[in-house]
């Protein structure tokens, strides 16, 4: 796997080998000693041109623990608000003797236009794009969901998983359906029609404009992260309105099955998607999901460039 | 004087005859004609009215980088067009006298093919108030289609004033049907790919109900209203009902939209980036029908070019439109004719007739008759060609046909008795 662009690219072995490798890794730096010498001389290129504090930290934090060299560039205060492009910061960065970038961009498909354009030859993680997807999100909540429902399992046949939330222009949701249907997962997208994406129907998802309907029958509620404009531009009355038909607050918290989890990709809207009684809950696991996001990191960068095949369970979870 | 026979060529009825130019006009038809001056062998060439374009960006004056009048003109005759309709759009906009005049100038200057400016309908195309619309239709460069072009007359005040205004010069105002407010930051067709690509959707409904709205307001004052670029099924069915009312709409639809679809954002590369936006395969089956059976009037290319580091960029940055003038007969060979939908008499229609009457283009779209201009072009109706990006005679290489093979090809194009592309050469400018 030479770049992590979409999971539409990535095999369901693939996808099984990248949380298995993530697995193996998560025990060899479960001691005091973190670091890996994996990825030593290899130079890791942040390239983020969209705020993203969490996402980046976790990156750097995965590239590290495997001893590579990493750089960080952010648009902020650089040259790209004088116009930069991002062929000319990408072959300037790679012209640094950079190896692979991992790519955060406003514009959808920005990764893929990196990757297929030929302006560089270096690796491409795709660490959000746009509306389009975050590849690497999916992999450490699938991660997640294995430990708590996967095992003893091969695929996650038979686990039932709510998407709730702005699925119109979450990435978040984008790259979770793909990779949740590839592992075998029944997936719900739960939101207003006005968050539902046009042609949903080619998406192989149940939807719902009813959070409250099938809420006792989810092994897994995801929660997305309601983005500010979306409030300012008639998706939805308020944040009130939002809060009463699709926050998960305490009374709903209360009527999930016992063994449920709740997750979140971060970072929390409290009150309005999430009530902080659910997210501090014994059935929350967005902490788990923050730890998780270095070791798969970690794994994808591994897979990435080119390490030993360390995974051991050839195919399934 | 200057005198040419084509030989033998095969007319739109598919009678093998012979054409003498002297001049600027056609002096004779017939068969066996004595040679005299200068004689084209046109056998197995297929001999059109020269081509009318209701729809091109010339980019002069301002974005010279892009395209000039001369070398959009160059682009024009290697794909068989005697006359361009230049659009607005350009820096400064083409909303005064001075502009179209200027623009009129470089096309008599270029002396390739007609150039016939597009005034703008608003000041600036900024939809707020009419442009020197009298001043442009009484210039030199007797402008009589008015398009915003780009952007939709979206004020339906301002649009039905445009309307009534034209009608004292016989004028037409061209649409760009494109609701604003459902189309913000839309970056193409609105279905299941732009959702799965997390492309913001520019939805059907956009266009046709400004095509909707746009119908009744110009048969309510008795008005001209053409329709550029229908993109949609939706469109097609509102202009074939206004047609069938008798009301006064004529419609174009670009190369493009008969051929591709919007499965190719697919690879987002933005030489698919188009304004209408590439729609899916059931849109482009229902242009096709429309276009033969006469719902749509025209074929217009809606040429736009752009420089390379307009189209280098991820998707959302990049700048909307396609090169489309020397690849347009091409297309609609390929996807009209070879497929039976449409015969050449039909192709002459819709590529020559019909789009000069609706820009009342004289000397341009005659019948082939003794004494009318010989605007002429000669088609080989069984080559087939490959595009060829690097090759093109426009500025920009902005196609998003490269590589593609067509069938049909432009062989010799004549403008006003001037051979202007002789065996695929466009002559050198004077």
């Amino acid at each position: 796997m030479k770049h992590l662009l979409s999971i539409n690219d990535v095999s369901r072995d693939e996808a099984i080998n990248i949380l298995s490798t993530a697995a193996e890794l998560q025990k060899l730096t479960s001691g005091t000693v973190k670091k890996l010498p994996t990825l030593r001389g290899r130079t890791i290129a942040n390239l983020f041109f969209e705020d993203s504090t969490r996402t980046r930290l976790s990156f750097e934090a995965a590239a590290k623990r495997l001893s590579a060299d990493v750089i960080n560039f952010s648009a902020k205060g650089s040259s790209v608000s004088k116009g930069e492009s991002l062929k000319d910061t990408a072959q300037t960065l790679e012209a640094m003797g950079v190896d692979l970038f991992v790519l955060r961009h406003p514009a959808s498909g920005a990764a893929t236009s990196l990757a297929k354009s030929g302006w560089v030859d270096a690796h491409i993680i795709n660490a959000g794009d746009g509306t389009h997807e975050h590849p690497t999100q999916a992999l450490l909540d699938a991660f997640t969901i294995r430990k708590h429902h996967g095992i003893g399992r091969s695929d996650f046949n038979g686990v039932k998983i709510a998407i709730v939330g702005d699925i119109a222009h979450s990435r978040v949701a984008r790259s979770n359906v793909l990779l949740l249907k590839k592992l075998g997962a029944d997936v719900t997208v739960i939101a207003p029609p006005t968050l539902i994406p046009v042609g949903l129907e080619s998406w192989g998802v149940h939807h719902s404009y009813d959070f409250d309907e099938d809420l006792a029958s989810f092994d897994v509620v995801m929660m997305l992260r309601v983005q500010l404009e979306r409030m300012n531009d008639s998706f939805f009355p308020n944040g009130r309105e939002y809060a009463r038909g699709y926050g998960l607050d305490e009374s709903r918290l209360n009527r999930l099955k016992s063994d449920a989890i709740v997750m979140h990709p971060g970072p929390m809207n409290r009150g309005l998607e999430i009530s902080s009684a659910s997210a501090d809950s014994s059935k929350s696991v967005i902490l788990e999901q923050v730890a998780h996001g270095v070791i798969v990191r970690m794994a994808v960068l591994y897979r990435s460039l080119g390490g030993p095949d360390i995974a051991s369970t050839g195919g399934s979870l | 004087m200057n005198e040419i026979l084509l030989k033998n060529a095969i007319a739109i009825d598919g009678a093998i005859i012979d054409l003498r130019i002297i001049g600027t006009e056609i002096a004779e038809i017939g068969t066996g004609l004595n040679t005299g001056g200068e004689t084209i062998d046109c056998t197995g060439l297929r001999l059109l009215p020269g081509f009318v374009d209701l729809h091109t960006h010339l980019r002069e004056p301002g974005k010279e980088n892009a395209e000039t009048v001369l070398s959009g003109s160059q682009a024009a005759v290697r794909g068989g067009f005697t006359a361009l309709s230049a659009m607005a759009n350009t820096y400064p906009v083409s909303d005064s006298a001075g502009v179209v005049e200027q623009v009129w100038r470089l096309g008599k200057s270029a002396g390739l093919c007609d150039v016939y400016p597009i005034g703008a309908v608003s000041a600036g195309l900024e939809g707020e108030k009419l442009a020197e619309i009298g001043a442009m239709a009484h210039s030199a460069a007797r402008v009589r289609v008015f398009s915003d072009d780009g952007k939709c007359v979206s004020d339906p005040l301002l649009m039905r004033r445009a309307l009534e205004y034209v009608k004292s010069f016989g004028g037409v105002i061209a649409q760009h049907a494109q609701e604003p407010r459902l189309t913000v930051g839309a970056q193409m067709n609105e279905g299941s790919v732009a959702s799965e690509l997390g492309l913001a959707g520019w939805p059907a409904m956009a266009e046709e109900s400004i095509i909707a709205r746009d119908i009744l307001i110009a048969n309510a004052v008795q008005s001209r209203l053409h329709i550029c670029h229908l993109s949609t099924r939706g469109s097609v069915e509102i202009v074939r009902w206004a047609k069938a009312q008798g009301m006064a709409v004529t419609a174009e639809v670009t190369p493009h939209h008969l051929l591709l679809t919007d499965e190719l954002a697919r690879t987002y590369d933005p030489i698919y980036k188009v304004n209408p936006p590439l729609r899916t395969m059931d849109d482009v089956l229902a242009l096709r029908a429309a276009l033969a059976d006469g719902t749509i009037d025209i074929v217009a290319t809606d040429h736009a070019p752009h420089p390379d580091e307009d189209k280098e960029c991820e998707w959302a940055s990049a700048a909307f439109g396609m090169v489309g003038l020397e690849s347009a007969l091409g297309i609609v060979v390929t996807t009209m004719v070879e497929s039976g939908l449409m015969d050449w008499q039909r192709l002459a229609e819709v590529m020559s007739y019909a789009p000069a009457k609706i820009g009342g283009y004289e000397g341009q779209g005659e019948t082939l008759t003794v004494g009318s201009q010989a605007n002429l072009v000669l088609v080989d109706p069984q080559s087939t060609w490959m595009v060829d990006r690097d090759a093109l005679l426009s500025r920009s290489r902005n196609t998003p046909f490269h590589g593609t093979t067509l069938t049909g090809e432009v062989i010799h194009t004549i403008y006003r008795g001037k051979v202007v592309l002789r065996n695929r050469e466009v002559a050198s400018h004077e």
